[in-house]
């Protein structure tokens, strides 16, 4: 059987629910089919995997299925609730799909095995971004937590991370996209090019920001630091005294009316934008795609300083071993192979294998989703909808320009739980 | 033994509810109480026996804001519905003459509950917003130059859908309490030489007491836990004592919500307490 269950929450990852809710309807009812390809048909094996990523794919879980014969219960949680279960309950699951800086915090309680890449089919092709923080040999390695910083261990069973490549992996990497602010071009009446600009005066009262505080406060980072408000050390971990002028920045802000909401939830931000409430604010791609969807006009805008970016991965479960540990590789080995990264290129994310991904997509759908390319014909969404017109040119371009341009990655700091704190007495204020 | 049984009756009678009440209201009580003092991270609670769960609590400015906050949305819709909720009461209790009449009209009044909340709050937004349906039609008419932008996002917003959320809790008890007051009392007063705003004052607004009270407790109880309201109609620029937890409960903050539910489940029971204090809700009942 293929069976999700889902709890409600912020997770950026919910919101790819909608995209594909419609691929998603015939997953079950999978487990009639008979004469896989593989071993496992004979001897069925079971993977349970539960995160914020790629777990909420049906469409997934249904290739794998008809490809390996391997069975995949998914479970989609929100970010913090991933966190807890993955130290609490490392029984409960055999992948653990959650981002890098979840995997910063859970990695050193010992629940997570490292993985041998000499196991690993398509290692090499994995941009090397994940290996060395750099997408190309010239790039700036960002802020935060990223990925190659938390992607290495010197051994099997090491609990520290590796300073630069090793042999052994903490996860592989599979999602990730850069994230910036969302415009109305028909709404703002000039050029938006700068993090800076949503302080505009201009703007008053037009404007939103994520109330999600671990993700709040990177965007108002990039923005204080775009207007030269505060001087950061590290955006994605900020001392006592940054926070601090950091939240007062943003209360007096916000006491000005320089903000007209703070949203919460996808669809939230979705209606902000579309009733023309707010001009300019924090988004996230598909929200951009959903305002567009409506017919009207949305720019997920690129800026000067650069996008905050985030990024997942798959890891192993500490108790895997035997057939099990080998189905993990074998489904790995398939997750990488290029069919789902097809898959997540279209939806507008990113696949760490785009060697492999390339494969699996139109030269016109890699034009446009990759190459930066004006499309040739429309864009369909997975469920067959149009989700771009022929001519139209993916904003920010293609994905060295988008993923080159990485200021800092969403993170986990040391001094979390005070930025929670001040956090809520920004809102409160 | 018959006299064992005798005596025995009304406890065994009482135990089917002390259960079910012992079960789903005392235990969870307790249980909140107890994580109220354990000490918590990321990953999960611990038992201990800590007070800065509190001391976080009352010690924040926050908190006392986000309380002051929270209470003037329940003084003012509360003040809002009660009037609202006596007038619709009164007229369909004296005014209407058919008791069939009565029940369609107090029917009519039911009809937004056929709804669920969230919808009957989210309709307001494409009401009240800056290119809404009220703002198109007063710049339309000319009356205004530049959409009113407090309509949304503000505390007008909240209390407007409060009131229109919780206005219902309040007729119903009222109306209730008015059906049964004895007309005669309101003839002999008439006799007596009343005026119409004597016999309201004097007459039924006192006997009408009680079911203001239940309404009061209704509508208070009600604002002081919401959420979801405050979140959607403010836009997230007020903060009310339930967002407050669920931000908590959200990033796994169990304990620090657990002390938070306890706090404002006292300062909610103290003020019923003190509304069955001024009025006795089962006379006239």
């Amino acid at each position: 059987m293929t069976g999700t269950t889902r709890t409600s929450g912020i997770s950026r990852r919910n919101v790819l629910k909608g995209g594909v809710a419609a691929a998603a309807g015939a997953a079950i009812g999978s487990g009639a089919i008979t004469g896989f390809p593989t071993i496992w048909a004979q001897n069925p094996i079971t993977l349970r995997q539960f995160g914020t990523g790629v777990s909420n794919l049906n469409a997934i879980a249904e290739k794998c299925k008809e490809d390996l014969g391997i069975t995949l219960e998914m479970t989609a949680t929100d970010s913090d609730a991933a966190a807890q279960r993955a130290v609490t309950q490392p029984d409960s699951y055999d992948i653990a799909d959650v981002e890098y800086w979840i995997l910063k915090k859970v990695f050193p309680a010992g629940v997570i095995q490292p993985m041998d890449i000499s196991r690993l089919k398509y290692y090499d092709q994995i941009v090397p971004l994940f290996k060395t923080g750099k997408l190309l040999p010239d790039s700036v390695i960002a802020q935060g937590t990223a990925p190659h910083t938390v992607g290495f261990v010197e051994g099997p069973n090491s609990r520290e991370f590796a300073t630069g490549e090793t042999g052994w992996f903490t996860m592989v990497p599979t999602i990730y996209n850069a994230d910036t602010l969302g415009i109305r071009p028909d709404l703002v009446g000039r050029e938006i090019t700068s993090w800076a600009d949503i302080m505009a005066p201009e703007f008053k009262g037009k404007t939103a920001i994520i109330n999600v505080p671990s993700i709040g406060i990177m965007d108002a980072a990039m923005i204080l630091e775009a207007m030269g408000a505060v001087t950061y050390g590290d955006k994605g971990n900020m001392t006592q005294e940054e926070i601090d002028k950091t939240i007062d920045f943003l209360i007096k802000a916000k006491q000005d009316g320089q903000f007209r909401a703070f949203w919460k939830s996808f669809d939230e931000s979705v209606n902000l934008m579309s009733s023309g409430e707010v001009v300019i604010q924090s988004m996230w791609s598909p929200a951009v795609a959903a305002v567009r969807s409506k017919g009207i006009e949305c720019k997920y805008q690129p800026l000067k300083e650069g996008y905050r970016s985030w990024g997942g991965g798959m890891g192993l479960a500490a108790h895997l071993s035997g057939a099990q540990l080998d189905a993990a590789y074998e489904y790995i080995n398939w997750y990488t192979s290029g069919w789902v990264g097809g898959y997540l290129n279209r939806q507008g994310y990113y696949s760490a294998n785009m060697e492999t991904a390339k494969q699996h997509m139109s030269e016109d759908e890699w034009g446009f989703w990759i190459e930066g390319k004006p499309a040739q014909s429309d864009i369909l969404a997975p469920d067959g909808t149009v989700m771009e017109k022929a001519g139209a040119v993916r904003d920010g371009g293609s994905f060295e320009e988008r993923m080159g341009k990485v200021a800092c990655w969403n993170s986990v700091m040391d001094e979390d739980r005070y930025m929670v704190r001040r956090w809520n007495e920004f809102i409160a204020a | 033994m018959n006299n064992l049984i005798t005596r025995a009756t009304p406890y065994l009678q009482a135990t089917p509810l002390l259960a079910l009440l012992g079960f789903f209201l005392a235990v969870p009580i307790l249980l909140l109480l107890i994580v109220s003092f354990w000490d918590y991270d990321f990953a999960g609670m611990y038992p201990a026996f800590v007070t800065f769960n509190y001391a976080e609590t009352l010690g924040s400015w926050v908190t006392w804001k986000t309380y002051g906050n929270t209470l003037k949305f329940a003084a003012i819709v509360w003040a809002i519905t009660a009037f609202l909720g006596f007038w619709v009461a009164y007229f369909l209790a004296f005014h209407v003459r058919t008791a069939t009449m009565q029940m369609v009209l107090f029917l009519v009044c039911t009809v937004p509950f056929l709804t669920s909340n969230i919808i009957r709050m989210i309709s307001w937004i494409p009401v009240l917003g800056r290119n809404g349906l009220v703002n198109s039609g007063l710049v339309g008419a000319g009356i205004i130059d530049q959409p009113l932008e407090w309509l949304l996002y503000s505390d007008f917003a909240v209390i407007l859908a409060m009131v229109h959320l919780y206005t219902l809790f309040m007729v119903t008890p009222i109306f209730n309490n008015m059906m049964r007051i004895d007309k005669s009392l309101v003839e002999a007063a008439r006799d007596a030489g009343a005026k119409d705003w004597q016999i309201i004052w004097n007459v039924i607004l006192p006997l009408a007491k009680p079911g203001i009270a239940i309404g009061t407790i209704f509508v208070v109880t009600l604002v002081m836990a919401d959420f979801s309201t405050v979140q959607v109609m403010s836009g997230g620029q007020s903060a009310s004592v339930a967002l407050m937890m669920r931000n908590q409960m959200s990033l796994l903050q169990y304990p620090a919500a657990a002390a938070n539910a306890v706090v404002l489940l006292v300062l909610v029971l103290l003020m019923v307490a003190g509304i069955l204090r001024i009025v006795d809700i089962r006379k006239e009942l």
